[in-house]
């Protein structure tokens, strides 16, 4: 990898700046067409996950995305990105789609993580999350996981149960936020830092890990330009890796996605 | 996070052997109604406050006893160790510590049993390992299990007690998530029966995980059932919480979980269950 310079902390906070791309710009450059659909045609549409129809060439996709705002504003209506369980059972909504219209599955994982609050609690936030996770470990489609930004906890793993996990560079992937581990484990908040290095949250780490399958390298700079050529190399990653998972039948595409998650997590035979 | 707050709450049970479920000394105070009652008392009633009904934890031996026929529970060989991911310094000398402490391999313990006659494959995690954390060993154990509940054509039981993910497993933590629930979608498509048991504290990535995917979830009655811990959800919502938020009680009048049981019925409960889903001929067809 280059920027060899860059610490962990680093990129927890490019992954977490505020004038990073969402994953709407990623899906406004990487497909040809798109078109959002809303709701979880059960309590209301949670605009933390945006749902919809891609194209690119003459492929279709159902996309599933975890939306941060790009203002203020937005962030508000879109409750900076951290899903409700609405927003889980408009996905699990869409993945049965997909399956039924036989389209792959793209999703892009950007979240501090679901939302922690009374209402979330009431409507089964925990059961919302495991309900994704065991709709996309069966689903009978290719399934593409992009982890953009911040993957924090089960609210991103709940989009996450994918044949292949692509992750761009700077984008990070952990079980909490660093803050958080810090303060759990060492009961010291403010060794934040220390507890990115430690966590194994960076894209290189998580490869090592076998936890994702391909990085997507960012150039240093931050522009607009470099960010066209992120998105095109993740566009032709997209439609490299469909190719490849289309070789498998429907039966070996299920296996495939859960021989991947049944062998993370290595341990010794006493 | 949920683990703090349980850690306060586990300050009392300092246990120092195996197969202890409440702390030791002669005397213990009911953290409900604060009375100070006789240990022996509180152990020969299902761990049962007697003076207020509060439950007090169960740990792996007491729970068997309880529910599994005696003699029947034959725990599958499966010695397995975590491999540390995250390289801690400290992690594995606070395992090694831990086993020795508890007499407990790891946060669950899982096999094969009989509950009045019927065949079961059941797991019981415990609060007395790292708050029942899930990690690398919790995670393969479970899965195991599943695919052994598919390969037996046996139903599955799973009693939860944890804090959520391990924190000092990282990532490969939350992976287990991901793991127990693909296996549960091969125990799903084979048709069999799975009663996932919830009792206090169930939090985190266990709730969002295997624990919420029951056919059918039971729990017991005041146990603290949630996917966000209360601390974090009062920092960011910045007022406090309703009174009996997350109860077992609050989770079955929201529709999340289909029965609370006694712990005393809990065993004639899941038997009545099992045999609800026996097939065959049994079935009203």
């Amino acid at each position: 990898m280059g920027n060899e310079k860059i610490t962990a902390w680093d990129r927890v906070e490019i992954a977490r700046n505020p004038k990073r791309k969402t994953a709407l710009d990623y899906i406004e450059n990487i497909f040809d067409e798109f078109i959002e659909l809303h709701g979880d045609r059960n309590f209301r549409d949670d605009k933390a996950i945006v749902c919809g129809l891609g194209r690119i060439g003459d492929k279709n996709f159902t996309i599933i995305a975890e939306q941060k705002g790009r203002t203020t504003k937005e962030n508000i209506e879109r409750n900076f990105g951290m899903p409700n369980p609405e927003s889980y059972r408009k996905a699990i909504r869409f993945m049965k789609q997909a399956e039924k219209f036989k389209r792959p599955v793209i999703t892009f994982i950007d979240t501090k993580g679901a939302y922690p609050g009374i209402g979330a609690e009431e409507r089964g936030q925990g059961e919302a999350i495991a309900k994704s996770m065991f709709e996309m470990a069966k689903l009978k489609v290719p399934i593409i996981a992009i982890v953009i930004g911040e993957g924090s906890s089960g609210g991103a793993l709940a989009i996450g149960v994918a044949n292949k996990v692509i992750m761009l560079e700077n984008a990070i992937y952990s079980i909490l936020s660093p803050e958080g581990y810090s303060s759990i484990l060492w009961k010291d908040s403010s060794r934040y830092k220390e507890a990115a290095e430690k966590m194994k949250l960076t894209a290189k780490d998580l490869y090592d890990l076998k936890v994702i399958d391909k990085i997507i390298k960012e150039p240093k700079e931050d522009n607009e330009e470099n960010f066209k050529k992120i998105a095109s190399n993740l566009k032709k990653e997209i439609s490299s890796t469909i190719i490849e998972i289309n070789k498998l039948n429907t039966e070996d595409i299920v296996q495939n996605r859960y021989d991947k998650f049944r062998n993370i997590g290595e341990f010794i035979k006493l | 996070m949920i683990v703090d707050k349980i850690k306060k709450r586990e300050t009392t049970a300092k246990n120092k052997k195996a197969n202890i479920d409440i702390p030791i000394g002669k005397w213990i105070k009911c953290d409900n109604c604060k009375e100070i009652i006789y240990k022996e008392t509180v152990r020969n009633n299902l761990n049962i406050c007697p003076n207020c009904g509060h439950y007090f934890r169960m740990h792996i031996g007491k729970r068997l006893e309880l529910i599994i026929d005696e003699g029947t529970y034959e725990r599958f060989d499966l010695n397995i160790e975590t491999t540390n991911p995250l390289e801690l310094e400290d992690y594995p000398k606070k395992l090694k510590s831990l086993r020795e402490k508890t007499g407990l391999e790891e946060a669950v313990s899982c096999g094969i049993g009989n509950i009045n006659g019927e065949k079961v494959v059941i797991c019981i995690m415990d609060s007395g390992f790292l708050m029942g954390s899930m990690g690398i060993v919790v995670g393969e154990k479970i899965t195991y299990s599943i695919e052994q509940a598919v390969k037996q054509k046996l139903p599955l039981i799973i009693f939860s007690v944890s804090g959520g993910a391990r924190m000092q497993e990282g990532i490969i933590s939350l992976m287990q998530m991901a793991k127990t629930t693909a296996a549960l979608t091969k125990l799903d498509e084979a048709g069999l029966l799975y009663i996932s048991v919830l009792t206090d504290p169930t939090y985190g990535g266990v709730t969002a995980s295997f624990a919420s995917l029951g056919d059918i979830i039971l729990a017991e009655p005041k146990a603290m059932i949630g996917f966000a811990g209360q601390r974090v959800i009062e920092q960011t919502i910045g007022e406090s919480l309703p009174e009996g938020f997350q109860t077992a009680e609050f989770l079955l009048e929201h529709g999340f979980i289909d029965k609370i049981v006694e712990r005393r019925d809990l065993k004639d409960t899941l038997y009545r269950l099992i045999r609800f889903h026996k097939g065959g001929e049994s079935n009203g067809q």
